[in-house]
């Protein structure tokens, strides 16, 4: 999924090879994440396609299908992944993992814990961001959980960014082997405020935390613990509309109002192809926000480790 | 932001953002023994700053050397982004501190019934605090005396006991809170002084550019930045010195890039921002020229003669150095590190690099260009993408996005196309006091996202 080595920079411009993992985009609300198996094929509403015909084609290529339905693919990102992933818990999406990642002042080099894993959404984002050098550790206390996130990243060529380790955080708190070595901490767990003074302590000079929750009680008890060694205490709530946008075709007012029909009528009993000339029309770009959107996803709260001055 | 070798200390020569009384006035400064910050009625040296870790709170009357007189003779040396806002008008009637005083743990039942507004409460004069100030009295004495001749301090409840003594902690005893710039905290003081600067660009909208752009390591991003150089700033902290960041420009001016130098960036990750114009990049494709830039005309003839091309490249070089001693001019500070600094930051992409690009695509493309038309931009430098990467643009009005949304889709360049629009809100979180903040920015413009496909023509 990301480029690990210079050698390999462009990884955007490379063909397709046996074992790739490819989005297969069917609309921009239906695409899933397909390993390339040659043998394998894929079939879905559009029809049966050959993985084989797969290999060597650059990514974002149409394929067609026996039936003559057609698929692009594409090359995987974070942002995508997101869309297509397993989702084994709740998962936070792109307005709250891009603000997470800006807030957090997290830049390559840096080392990250997270807690819990979950379905490892805002891990593969935060791997992103801290490639090539940095690295991201992450704590779940479910075992099939963490297992899974771990094939995951094997799956999207982050294990050499990402360790997961199965622990619980809320009742154990962080290793202390990692004391003093973190850069950024972020929680999304039922309990944070048992695990600030775990966090305290792992976190560097300037280090900051994250702590995401969905309920305002959650936050008010994280915000009383976070005073005691905690400043630059910040709650947030980011959320997203998005716009559709189309063509529309609008009936001009003309000035001759009655002539226009008499003669829609008279062309219409002619049978005459000119019959739209009797109403002209402008078309116009428009866009409107989308009619649903997602209301609430959860509070984000962050703090900065005090200094010891 | 090497961070590896800084342990996050302030030195000589570094750009810092200093936070004057939580937010009412954000200062970007560049420490240097000279350098002086005016605070209220005080010039304040910012040599003590010098060495200490990011983060440090100062008082004016603490850390800081003695204040200057009121007629200081140096001149402050301050980036732009300073400005000074005596007031705010809190709409807030709740205390809203970023750091909470447990002054109290139990809320009074106290209330405002017999509080009357006869401005008699205060029995200290004018002259009074003058007088302690001439003893010597630092601001915190100065509050504790106010505080003890109010005769209605002990009546008003716990919130109103803390609301007036941080106003009068704000006037006596003003603190200073000195914050490591980086794209969070440059674009959060930007937005809330200078938004035009920037294009309006609020910290959530550059986070959003930066995730659907996918801006990460050893990536090649084609930027065209018309926000006074943020986003190109930004992009190249997540690159973290691999890949380029490609700085790109109509004609043959470059666009400003002014807020780059406050980043702190290693020469490392300088070296990583090219600027080019898009004329080049465009070159020897069958992408059509701007044929409406007299300059661009000029520079189609000097394509076809390789002599004469590399000259226009020396000039054009010349005229960066030009560029930039005359910024230089328009700023009074350390020219002999502005020389050596200015330069590293934008440099003209080489022939080499240019070729590099052309045969394989930008990983992906991030445009926040307000006064640009949006699509017949996107039409021409889309095809510079490699396939199957994203791109991301920036604009506060909807309706150029709109259009270049639909013509993306008729033209079928691209697909996953998207119009987002961000909301932010803050809360402030107190005991018993939990809510939204009162005041809040409604509006953080409007992002198109979507993803290059293969032309099937």
């Amino acid at each position: 999924m990301l480029a690990l080595h210079p050698a390999k920079k462009l990884s955007f411009n490379r063909p397709i090879n046996n074992g790739d993992l490819v989005i297969v985009y069917e609309r921009h609300d239906i695409m899933k994440a397909v390993t390339v198996s040659e043998g394998s094929v894929l079939q879905n509403r559009f029809g049966v396609f050959k993985h084989s015909e797969w290999i060597g084609k650059p990514f974002g290529s149409k394929v067609v299908s026996s039936k003559g339905g057609f698929v692009y693919l594409l090359a995987p990102t974070p942002e995508l992944w997101t869309l297509v992933l397993n989702h084994r818990t709740q998962i936070l999406y792109i307005a709250d993992i891009s603000f997470v990642i800006m807030y957090l002042e997290i830049v390559p080099g840096c080392v990250v814990l997270e807690s819990g894993t979950g379905s490892g959404s805002l891990t593969t984002s935060l791997a992103r961001a801290v490639a090539p050098s940095g690295h991201v550790y992450t704590f779940d206390f479910h075992e099939q959980r963490a297992a899974s996130a771990r094939a995951d990243f094997e799956r999207t060529g982050l294990s050499s960014l990402v360790t997961v380790q199965v622990r619980d955080i809320q009742g154990e708190g962080f290793p202390d082997t990692f004391t003093g070595m973190a850069d950024s901490v972020f929680l999304d767990l039922p309990q944070p405020w048992l695990v600030i003074p775990s966090a305290a302590k792992v976190l560097r000079h300037d280090g900051t935390l994250c702590s995401f929750s969905p309920c305002i009680e959650q936050v008010q008890r994280t915000c009383e613990t976070l005073r005691t060694c905690f400043t630059d205490i910040r709650t947030f709530e980011v959320l997203l509309r998005t716009y559709e946008v189309r063509e529309e075709k609008m009936q001009s007012l003309c000035g001759d109002g009655n002539g226009s029909l008499p003669s829609k009528r008279r062309q219409c009993s002619d049978g005459s192809y000119v019959l739209s000339s009797s109403s002209p029309s402008i078309s116009s770009v428009m866009a409107r926000p989308c009619g649903e959107a997602r209301g609430h996803t959860g509070y984000l709260t962050f703090a900065r480790v005090k200094s010891l001055s | 932001m090497c961070e590896s070798s800084s342990s996050r200390v302030t030195w000589e020569g570094c750009s810092v953002l200093l936070d004057i009384n939580d937010g009412d006035r954000l200062v970007f400064a560049r420490l240097s023994p000279a350098a002086k910050l005016k605070i209220g009625n005080k010039n304040c040296s910012l040599q003590p700053l010098i060495g200490c870790p990011f983060g440090t709170v100062f008082q004016v009357d603490g850390p800081f050397l003695s204040p200057a007189q009121v007629n200081g003779n140096n001149a402050e040396e301050v980036r732009d982004g300073q400005v000074s806002v005596e007031s705010r008008d809190k709409v807030n009637n709740d205390n809203n501190p970023e750091e909470v005083r447990d002054g109290r743990a139990n809320v009074d039942s106290r209330d405002n019934r017999a509080l009357v507004d006869n401005n008699t409460a205060q029995s200290l004069t004018g002259e009074d605090i003058e007088a302690m100030r001439r003893q010597g009295a630092g601001g915190n004495e100065i509050i504790e005396a106010l505080i003890a001749n109010s005769a209605t301090f002990e009546k008003k409840t716990s919130f109103s006991q803390e609301k007036y003594r941080l106003k009068k902690q704000k006037k006596y005893a003003p603190k200073v809170l000195m914050r490591r710039p980086v794209a969070r905290s440059i674009c959060e003081a930007y937005f809330k002084k200078y938004p035009s600067k920037i294009g309006f660009l609020r910290v959530d909208t550059l986070s959003l550019l930066l995730s659907m752009g996918n801006v990460s390591s050893n990536s090649d991003i084609l930027v065209v930045d018309m926000v006074g150089g943020l986003l190109t700033g930004a992009v190249a902290e997540r690159l973290g010195g691999t890949g380029f960041v490609c700085n790109s420009y109509i004609g043959q001016a470059p666009y400003s890039m002014d807020i780059v130098r406050i980043f702190n960036l290693s020469d490392e990750i300088c070296k990583r921002i090219v600027r080019s114009p898009i004329s080049d990049l465009l070159s020897q494709k069958e992408s059509p020229e701007q044929t409406l830039q007299p300059d661009d005309a000029c520079n189609v003839e000097s394509q076809s003669n390789d002599q004469i091309s590399a000259s226009t490249s020396m000039e054009d070089i010349s005229h960066s150095s030009e560029n930039g001693i005359s910024d230089l001019g328009a700023e009074n500070t350390e020219p002999a590190k502005e020389v050596w600094k200015a330069p590293k930051a934008g440099e003209r992409a080489q022939k080499e690099i240019i070729d590099l690009w052309k045969e394989n695509g930008f990983s992906s493309l991030i445009i926040a260009a307000p006064e640009l038309d949006t699509w017949t931009l996107v039409r021409d430098i889309l095809p510079l993408l490699a396939d199957s990467a994203p791109f991301a643009i920036y604009h506060q009005y909807l309706q150029p996005l709109a259009t270049c949304m639909h013509n993306l889709q008729l033209e079928k360049m691209a697909i996953g196309l998207q119009i987002t629009e961000p909301w932010l809100r803050e809360y402030q979180v107190l005991p018993s006091r939990t809510h939204p903040c009162m005041q809040m920015s409604s509006f953080g413009g409007y992002i198109l996202s979507g993803t290059k496909i293969c032309s099937t023509e």
